[in-house]
This record gives C-alpha cells, structure tokens and sequence, in this order.
C-alpha cells in the first residue's frame, strides 16, 4: 500500500513560473487527465464531417449575439408612440417591443449589426443542422450503435425550429405578427380543444397582450437550456460511440483513421469557430435581414403580400398554402374540406396540411434506424459509413424524403415562383399539388436508378481501370481506348462494401415462419433485390488476366502513381 | 290637394313615401358631399390638343377602344376615364398594350410627353374624369409616416410591404412601386389600371395620396440601413441566399480545412 502512495506523490517540479502555476491547477483539478483522454480522441477527416460543427458554432454565436440584445429589448406589448430617427414610422402608435427593436435597430450603438447577425446566424444554424442530417442520414450513420443519437439530433432539429419561430415572432412587426396568426388558426383547428389552447396561449383572443412576453420566456430561457442539454447529450454520446468514417484502405468497424483532437483538430475546430462567426459576420454587414423597419407595427388587419416564414417554416406553410379549400362540387354545391360536427367545426383544409406532412416526416425521421433495422436484421456495430450509392434503396428513400420536404418548402414562395418566372400563381400551385404526391415517387425511382448505375460504373472502374481517353490504334488496324488501371488504395473505395441479399423470412425459436416475418422478408427483397455485387477478387484477377493491352497499362500506370 | 288627401290610404302610398324619402335624403347628400362627384378636368387643354389627340387616337389606339373612344369587343370604353387614365397607361408604356395577357405590361412609352399629353386631352374632352395630378399632390411633402400607415392598410397586401410587387392569381400582378413616378402612383390611385381597384377621393383623400407618394418616395431614396436588401421579398430570398452564398461559403472553407496537401 505504501508503495502505491507514494508514486501517486507527485515529484514533478515545474521550471517556469506558468509552469508552476498550471501545476498547481492540475494537482487540484485534475485537467491533464482529462486532455490526455479527450486530446487523444481521433477524428477522421472529411468535409461532410463539418456541418455539425457549423451548427454548434452557429449556435454559440446566437448565444453571444442573443445576450446582447436581450439587454436592450423590451417584451411589452404596453401601446406607445415611436420617436426615434427612422422618419417613416415618426410618431405611428405601436407595441413597446416593436419600439425597442427599432430602437435596437437605429439607436443602439451596433445593434442592427447585432441583430443582423443572431438572425443569420439562426437561418445557419437550422440549415447547417439539416445539412448534418442528411448526410448522416444518406452515409447510414444512424445505424447501431448511433441509433437513440439520431433520436436526439431530431429533437434537435425540432428545438432549433421552435427557437426560430419564437425568436421570429419577437419583434412585434407586421411579418412576425402575421406569422402568428397563422400559427393561432392552426391551434384553433384542432378540434374541441383548439380554441381553449389558443386562448390559454394567447392569454384572451388573439392577439391579446401576452404572448410577446410568454414567447420571449420561451425564446431566451427554455428552448435554449433545451437545446444545450441535448447539444451535451448529443456530443457525450459521439466521446462514447467515436466518430464514424468513409470506408478507405485500413479503416474498419473496430477503429477511426484520424488526426488527434490535440493538436490537430483543437486547433483545425478553433480557428473554424471563427472562419464561420467571420462568414456570418460578413452577411450581417453586407445583407439585410428582416428589415423589420419595412414591415411597420403589427396590425391584425393588413397582410402583405410575400409574407413568408423564416425558411425552417417554410415547408409547413407550403403544406397549407397547397391544401385546396374546396373538393369539386357536387350538384353544383361546392364541397368544402369543413364538417360541423355537434356545434364543433372541424376544419381539415387547416388541420390536415398542418398536422400531417409534419407528422409524416418527423415519424419517419424518428423511426427509421428501427425500421431499416427490422428489414434487414442487422444488428452488428458500424462504423464505417456507406457511400450513398452502395445503400440504393436507403438513398432511394432518403431523395424521396428530401423531395417530399421541397414540394412543400417550394409551395411557401408560389407566389414569388409565379411573379419571377412570369407564370400563374394557379398553375404553379397545380403543379406542386401534383408534385406534392408524384415527386417523391419519382425521385425514389430515380435515386434508385442513379445509385444502381453508379455502382456500375465503379465495378466497371474497378475491373477494367480508368477512362483515359487516349485512343490507340494497334498495328493489325484494331482502334482500342487506353484504360489506366487504379492503384490498390483508389480501387479499396470502389470494392469494400457490402451489397446484402435480401434476407428470405426466417422460422422463429418455434420453428414457425409467422406472417410478420414473411412481410418483414417481402420488405428484404424490396430493399435488397436490386443490386450490384461487389467485385470478388477472383473477378478481378480474370479481369487483369484478359487484359491483352498490359503493356500500354503499365505506362499509364507508373503516370496514375506518380501525382 | 284633395286628390293627394283621398289617395293617401292608397295601397302603393307606402312604398311612393319610401320612395320620395329615398330620393331626397339621397338628392340631399349628393348636392352636399363633393366626394364623388366626377370632377371636371382642372387642367387646360387647348382646342388644338384636342384636335391633336384626336388623330394620334384614331391611328394609334381605335383599333381596339373604337372611334370615338366607345369601346369594342377587344378593349373597354375610355368615355369619363380622365386625362389621368391616359397618362398612366400611355406614360408608362402600357398602352398601346404589347402583347394580349393576363395584365397590360410596362414597356419604353410609345409615345412622347407631348403626344401623351394631346391624346390625353382629346380622352379628357370626350367626358369628365379624373385629371393629372398637381405639383402639390406630387411634391413629396407629405407626411411619410402617416402614408406609410395607409400604404400598410390599403397597398401593401398586393403591392408588398416595401413596395417590391407581388403576385395575383392567374398569371397577374401588382407591379414593384420603385421607380415609378409620383404622378403615375397618384394616377393609378384614381383610376385604379389594369387589376387594381379604384381609391376615390371619398376612399383616401388626396391629401392622404400625397403622403402615401411621400411614403414610396421616402423608401425608395433612402437604401436599406442594413445593406443590400435582397430584393426587399422577405424571408424567401434570406432563406435562398443563406441556402446558396451562405451555405456555399462554409462548405468551401470545410474542404479547405480537411484537404491535405498531396
């Protein structure tokens, strides 16, 4: 025993005076415990690996910026008159929280820098954390053991909308008061209960005199502690998993294939801080963003044309505006999409296009790891990402999801689609509605299809080398096109994946194949019956063997491995 | 009077009574409310303007409004839309109309000031209607605030709230208000061109014109303090740039960043 405390006696003496002094720290703390395990974390190196990180810093930067307005902004909506230097609005009755964003705007010292900056840094933060999933989504990093990781990037993604749209409702304008409208119709459109929350919400009839306030509560407390006890989750849960990595010679299931944290990437994440507050910073200075000055005070009233959520909301306003108020007629009676039902109005042309496509994408988003997991039964770790391509029908599944999404997204700005391409505001609302059900079809076909074919050209790279476009005619007349075989790491890339067959229905520990099984195999055969097979080596030594223009090839190859 | 008397249980009495009511209470309030009532051309036009107008108007426009301005099947009567209809459409290029479309568009104007000016005058001629504007009206020395206001509450849902135009159904449009002249926005007021509406004087006062004019001009002299505004559309655009610039930006930094030197 005593030999054990006295090693643990630290005998180490600091030369320097900082030395001295981080050694006392240390001694207490504990900090080089720490960064020797966190320094030595290895991540691997890949652009896609970097939206994640925009977001944390996008993130901090609302933090920071946000801080400094909340010193200046006033969440009252008390009446008042406004008096300061923007001439258009002199004197015009308004809310004390339109005023003191005005007053942020052109009285405080940097202020509309400021708020310029947190609301781009805001329309960044939700773009880079969409950006972050679908790459997560598209390379299968989902897959065991990230499963309940993605889960808590989807509450992300719900967490950064709402502080979005309460942050948008702040100032009071006509554009943020509009939006609110909006959001109280959809409230009111859930039936029996829809007009007791609206009034709970809005403290009376819309818009009443609480909701700045109570959205405020919400914007700069709750749904920012929300959102950083999840970003801690999160971020403990990627210490816990490692990071994944793109398939490439060396890089498997059991390790990462990377630099350190220390000193590589503190330092390559450090200075990325602040390549983005500078990209933000330079939008902010350069472009304006919700000229909120342009809009004028709340009024239930007006309605200006263009008015359109902040584009994170973009899609749900889409799903509304494409929503027909009226299906056809009968005996020349229009039918309205509205039903009274006990004195009760049930209004689906508000609660469906509200409700469902949301409904539809966050189930799916939520569920899918456990879905995909259940077609194929497959429960083993990964770690090494599949290239979307090698994953057809995910990728098929996922483009069909993305265009599900745009028709939506696409539909919130018919009107500005119809006055810049100079067509009908009609016809291009016809089109999406089709769109809206024949857009996702197509494009999981398509994706398919394209995934399918570019598997085909890699075997076809793989097998036969590079297109080099030189053209060789061979002394008996023969014109043949010199193929550049690729070295071993580049051809690794294009043969080291999996290409499943589909899993026919398996008996249980009865012996009996039950019905859930044999749909759960109907569902391996669609995921898994179209597919390309990996190259064998033995393919690949046939391959070589025929090659009957090797002379040509070893020239080309020594030029493939020279640069 | 006896006649008068002995018919008075008359079973059309009644509805003769509500009818002389009517007639005076409604006689009484047009003879005392000036507000819309069609107002004869203040401004002058000389016989020869007319004469003028006359012919530029059966050369250039009678195809389709008919001789005598009465209207045909292709376009409306112009009898009593004023020497302000004219200079709008024709100042702005609008008429003679290009193409047929859901709306007449803006082109380069057919037509010089002096010409606009006499088939003004002959359209002026033919019946009262509203005039072009004064200096007055124009000037831009309203109350920008105030316009701003009625520019909310009566423009904006089509026009937008900065003015940058938007989209009707079927094909139509309001235009974007920028670098339309007072005199046009004062003109497409009172005679409400193309989709939209009339606003008499009963609607908005000229004085509450003026200060709309005020309004537009104000915002369009002054650019926005917060740099360039993106085509004043709103979130749409924000969302765009954000999406392309924005976006493009950082993923040019991250490759950047993980690229090695090979």
């Amino acid at each position: 025993m005593s030999a054990v405390s006295t090693a643990e006696q630290s005998t180490y003496q600091a030369e320097t005076k900082f030395g001295r002094f981080t050694d006392f720290v240390d001694q207490r703390v504990g900090g080089s415990g720490i960064l020797k395990e966190f320094g030595r974390k290895v991540f691997p190196d890949h652009w896609s690996f970097m939206f994640g990180e925009v977001a944390l810093y996008s993130f901090v930067i609302l933090l920071m910026t946000g801080t400094f307005l909340t010193f200046f902004f006033d969440p009252s909506m008390a009446e008042t008159h406004y008096h300061g230097s923007y001439s258009p609005l002199y004197n015009v009755e308004m809310s004390v929280a339109y005023n003191s964003s005005l007053n942020i705007s052109f009285e405080v010292r940097g202020g509309l820098f400021m708020r310029q900056v947190h609301h781009w840094a805001a329309l960044l933060f939700v773009a880079s954390v969409s950006v972050h999933m679908l790459r997560v989504f598209f390379t299968g990093a989902f897959r065991k053991p990230r499963e309940l990781n993605w889960v808590v990037g989807g509450v992300l993604i719900i967490l950064a909308m709402a502080a979005g749209f309460t942050g948008y409702s702040l100032p009071d304008d006509l554009l943020s008061g509009n939006g609110l409208r909006i959001i109280d119709g959809v409230i009111k459109s859930i039936p029996v209960i829809g007009t007791w929350i609206s009034f709970f919400l809005f403290g009376g009839e819309f818009p009443g005199t609480a909701i700045i306030g109570r959205l405020y509560v919400l914007h700069i407390l709750l749904v920012p502690a929300l959102i950083l006890l999840m970003v801690a989750v999160h971020l403990f849960m990627v210490v816990v998993h490692k990071h994944t990595q793109y398939p490439g010679p060396g890089r498997n299931d059991r390790n990462v294939v990377g630099y350190p944290l220390g000193p590589v990437y503190a330092a390559k994440a450090g200075g990325f801080f602040f390549i983005v507050f500078g990209v933000i910073a330079l939008m902010a200075g350069f472009f304006t963003i919700n000229p909120i000055w342009n809009y004028g005070p709340y009024d239930p009233s007006p309605v200006s044309a263009g008015t359109q959520p902040d584009w994170y909301i973009g899609w749900v306003d889409g799903a509304l505006r494409l929503m027909p108020g009226v299906i056809g007629a009968v005996d020349g009676y229009r039918q309205h999409f509205e039903f009274i039902i006990f004195g009760h109005v049930l209004t689906l042309n508000v609660l469906l296009p509200a409700l469902v496509p949301a409904g539809i994408v966050f189930t799916v988003l939520f569920t899918y790891p456990w879905i995909e997991r259940w077609i194929t039964k497959d429960d083993r770790e990964h770690h090494v990402l599949d290239r979307p391509r090698n994953a057809p029908t995910r990728t098929a599944i996922g483009v069909a999801g993305f265009i599900f999404y745009c028709v939506m997204w696409a539909a919130a700005s018919s009107d500005l689609i119809a006055t810049h391409f100079k067509v009908s505001l009609n016809d291009v609302t016809y089109w999406l509605r089709a769109l809206f059900f024949i857009g996702p079809v197509l494009g999981f076909i398509v994706a398919k299809r394209v995934a399918l074919a570019l598997q085909r050209k890699d075997r076809e790279i793989a097998l036969h080398g590079r297109e080099t476009g030189r053209i060789v005619r061979l002394p008996h007349g023969e014109f043949i096109e010199v193929h550049a075989p690729l070295n071993d790491y580049k051809r690794y890339r294009l043969v080291s994946f999996e290409s499943p067959k589909p899993l026919p229905a398996q008996p249980n520990s009865h012996g009996v194949v039950d019905r859930k099984e044999r749909r759960r195999a109907k569902f391996s055969t669609w995921f898994f019956e179209d597919r390309v097979a990996p190259i064998t080596p033995a393919e690949l030594e046939a391959a070589h063997a025929h090659g009957h223009h090797g002379e040509v090839e070893s020239g080309e190859e020594t030029k493939s491995l020279s640069h | 009077m006896k006649a008068l008397s002995l018919k008075r249980r008359h079973p059309l009495a009644a509805i003769a009574l509500l009818l002389l009511g009517l007639l005076f209470t409604g006689g009484l309030y047009a003879a005392a409310s000036t507000a819309n009532q069609a107002k004869a051309d203040t401004q002058s036009y000389s016989a020869s303007d007319v004469a003028e107008g006359k012919k530029l108007f059966v050369a250039n426009c009678s195809t389709c409004h008919g001789m005598g301005a009465s209207g045909t099947q292709a376009g409306p009567s112009l009898v009593g839309v004023g020497a302000a209809a004219v200079d709008f459409q024709v100042g702005t290029g609008r008429m003679p109309m290009q193409m047929d479309g859901p709306q007449a568009q803006v082109k380069p104007a057919q037509f010089n000031e002096e010409q606009t000016h006499q088939l003004a005058a002959y359209v002026a001629s033919l019946a009262p209607g509203p005039s072009v504007p004064d200096a007055h009206i124009t000037d831009g020395q309203g109350d920008a605030a105030k316009g701003g206001e009625l520019f909310r509450v009566n423009c904006a849902m089509c026009h937008n709230a900065a003015a940058a135009g938007g989209a009707l159904t079927r094909g139509k449009y309001a235009p974007s208000l920028h670098g339309v002249s007072s005199a046009h926005i004062y003109e497409a007021m009172v005679t409400g061109p193309q989709n939209m509406p009339v606003f008499s004087d009963a609607n908005i006062s000229p004085e509450s014109k003026r200060d709309i004019i005020t309004f537009l001009k104000t915002i369009e002299s002054n650019p926005s303090p917060g740099g360039a505004e993106l085509g004043s559309l709103g979130p749409v655009s924000e969302g765009l740039f954000v999406w392309t610039a924005g976006l493009a930006v950082i993923i040019g930094f991250t490759i950047w960043l993980t690229s090695r030197s090979s």
